[in-house]
């Protein structure tokens, strides 16, 4: 009833984890079965190790929350060598977020994904908006995003996600140029550059100074973005921004999304991923509806 | 194993202006929780507020399923929390983190605690008196009325107190204690930073192996996110995950800065 394909992705359910959100599943593996899950998405994975931004690195905002953790992870090497062994016999699509500061790094840590058995998919993060070099910079170009995209695309042969950066004017431009650039799939939005400032200290609470947006606040700016990408593009749209329940899930597909991911709400409730999982089921035998698809991309 | 359950609220006691604790009793069996570990509560009812809280853990009875938390007021959300009344429930994800040796405390462990870092050497000094340890228990702030609980410790543990006003026990901060230059087979310390880094240069330089329990802004709770990190020798560490409690002997940049 509620699977989906993304390329040549099968998912049980339209329901993933969000990059950053969720570590690497193990994590959570007290909390829920991370087999229901449809898939879920690690932690951005850069060619080497790196330490991220300095703290504080998060501020808790009206309905949302900024943070500019800045890429910290152990590398594509540690990814490949330690955590992939102990991750690959979950029987869910895992999803490797692969960035970079160059076209190099990207196609360095694709190259190195695209050799492990378990992982289907990539999803190119071109919209990070907490580091210096690349990141967001290749996201909010359709030129750079293109150039990136294409560059992956030779040497990585299994399904391309590239995630879409909002902050931009139009992101239907950045959507067609990375579907022009050979990417199977969309995913969008990430957070949202945003800052705030600590009035008594007269400081930002971030040392970064600005970070990303991420829960509820930005659901609306999701949709819209959503619903605008998939009229605008042929490849599956992945859809997240603020997503808490089932109904923000259905909501989403409704503007078109094919599956979503679940992030800042993994922190609320750590659980919340397979509510939402059979938030769906139940909506779905309430409203007589067989299969989950007949509702995508109704709005 | 970590869980989220829906606690019961059984007891509320007030401990000055500042301080309140919290008895909440699981509905079923409660996981183990090593001192030092804490607990991230859902703050409901409250517009400003939507992470959830982390609180370390006060006390625990593990027979009567019982855990107490001690909560300091600085913000929206335990302002919030101050609002529960006896029968409330409270969803508690637990236990977290990676808490204090216990098996490292020797026979004169010295407890040190400052402000709202009282609240998990309770439960520390609870444990090691079962075990037939005695520790020392040292407890600062800046005048009496900030010191909760003290009163708490004394079946477990030699208390000692100390304020910077003088207004209770020693006049000065906790490393000024006569007390505190004593020999001690192990340090254990949570309090305000400045506190901590004190207490840490002092084991350092005197060889006794020491931890420190920090305290963060946190999201996750389980090391996912990577907000709460702190700098130790090695790099970022999760505060929430690797810690809160770390060893000083990984920590010179830390406690030297």
């Amino acid at each position: 009833m509620l699977s989906v394909n993304i390329h040549n992705l099968s998912l049980k359910n339209p329901v993933m984890t969000a990059s950053g959100t969720f570590g690497y599943g193990e994590e959570f593996a007290d909390f829920i079965d991370l087999n229901r899950l449809g898939g879920f998405v690690v932690k951005g994975t850069t060619g080497s190790h790196r330490e991220g931004n300095p703290y504080p690195r998060m501020v808790e905002t009206p309905s949302g929350m900024l943070n500019s953790v800045g890429l910290q992870n152990g590398g594509v090497e540690k990814f490949c060598t330690e955590v992939y062994h102990r991750i690959k016999y979950l029987d869910t699509n895992i999803i490797v977020n692969v960035s970079g500061s160059s076209i190099e790094e990207y196609c360095d840590v694709a190259s190195q994904i695209d050799e492990l058995e378990k992982i289907p998919a990539i999803e190119l993060n071109i919209s990070c908006p907490n580091v210096k070099c690349g990141g967001m910079g290749f996201g909010t170009d359709p030129k750079m995003a293109a150039q990136v995209v294409e560059a992956v695309r030779k040497v990585y042969h299994k399904t391309l996600i590239v995630k879409l950066s909002p902050n931009v004017t139009s992101i239907v431009e950045i959507a067609k140029a990375v579907e022009g650039a050979g990417a199977d799939s969309v995913s969008l939005i990430n957070t949202l550059l945003g800052m705030a400032i600590d009035i008594e200290r007269r400081r930002p609470y971030m040392a970064n100074i600005t970070g990303g947006l991420s829960g509820p606040a930005v659901k609306p700016v999701a949709v819209r973005m959503v619903w605008q990408v998939a009229h605008a593009v042929k490849v599956p749209v992945i859809g997240l921004g603020g997503i808490c329940t089932s109904a923000d899930a259905i909501e989403f597909l409704m503007a078109g999304a094919t599956a979503i991911e679940v992030g800042t709400a993994n922190f609320i409730d750590p659980a919340v991923t397979i509510k939402i999982i059979d938030g769906m089921e139940a909506w779905c035998k309430k409203h007589g509806i067989k299969d989950i698809n007949e509702i995508i991309g109704i709005v | 194993m970590k869980e989220i359950h829906n606690f019961t609220i059984t007891e509320r006691r007030q401990h000055g202006a500042q301080y309140f604790s919290l008895v909440l009793q699981h509905a079923g069996c409660m996981q183990p929780v090593v001192p030092g570990q804490f607990v991230e509560v859902l703050v409901e009812g409250c517009r400003e507020v939507m992470l959830r809280r982390p609180i370390s853990v006060h006390d625990v009875d593990e027979k009567a399923g019982t855990m107490t938390l001690l909560i300091q007021i600085v913000g929206n959300g335990t302002r919030q929390l101050n609002t529960l009344k006896v029968g409330d429930s409270l969803n508690v994800v637990y236990p977290l983190g990676h808490g204090f040796s216990v098996e490292a405390a020797g026979q004169q462990p010295l407890l040190v605690g400052g402000g709202a870092g009282i609240a998990p050497l309770l439960h520390l000094a609870k444990v090691l008196a079962s075990k037939g340890i005695k520790p020392t228990v040292l407890l600062g702030g800046r005048t009496a009325s900030l010191i909760p609980v003290q009163d708490e410790f004394l079946p477990y543990a030699n208390v000692l107190v100390a304020t910077d006003d003088g207004t209770l026990g020693h006049h000065g901060i906790v490393t000024t204690h006569p007390a505190f230059a004593q020999n001690y087979s192990m340090i254990y310390t949570c309090g305000p930073t400045p506190m901590m880094k004190a207490v840490a240069r002092s084991a350092a330089e005197r060889g006794i192996r020491c931890e420190v329990s920090l305290e963060n802004m946190m999201a996750c709770g389980v090391g996912a996110c990577l907000c709460c990190v702190t700098d130790i020798d090695q790099g970022h560490r999760c505060v929430c995950k690797d810690g809160p409690v770390f060893d000083i002997a990984a920590m010179k940049k830390w406690y030297l800065q």
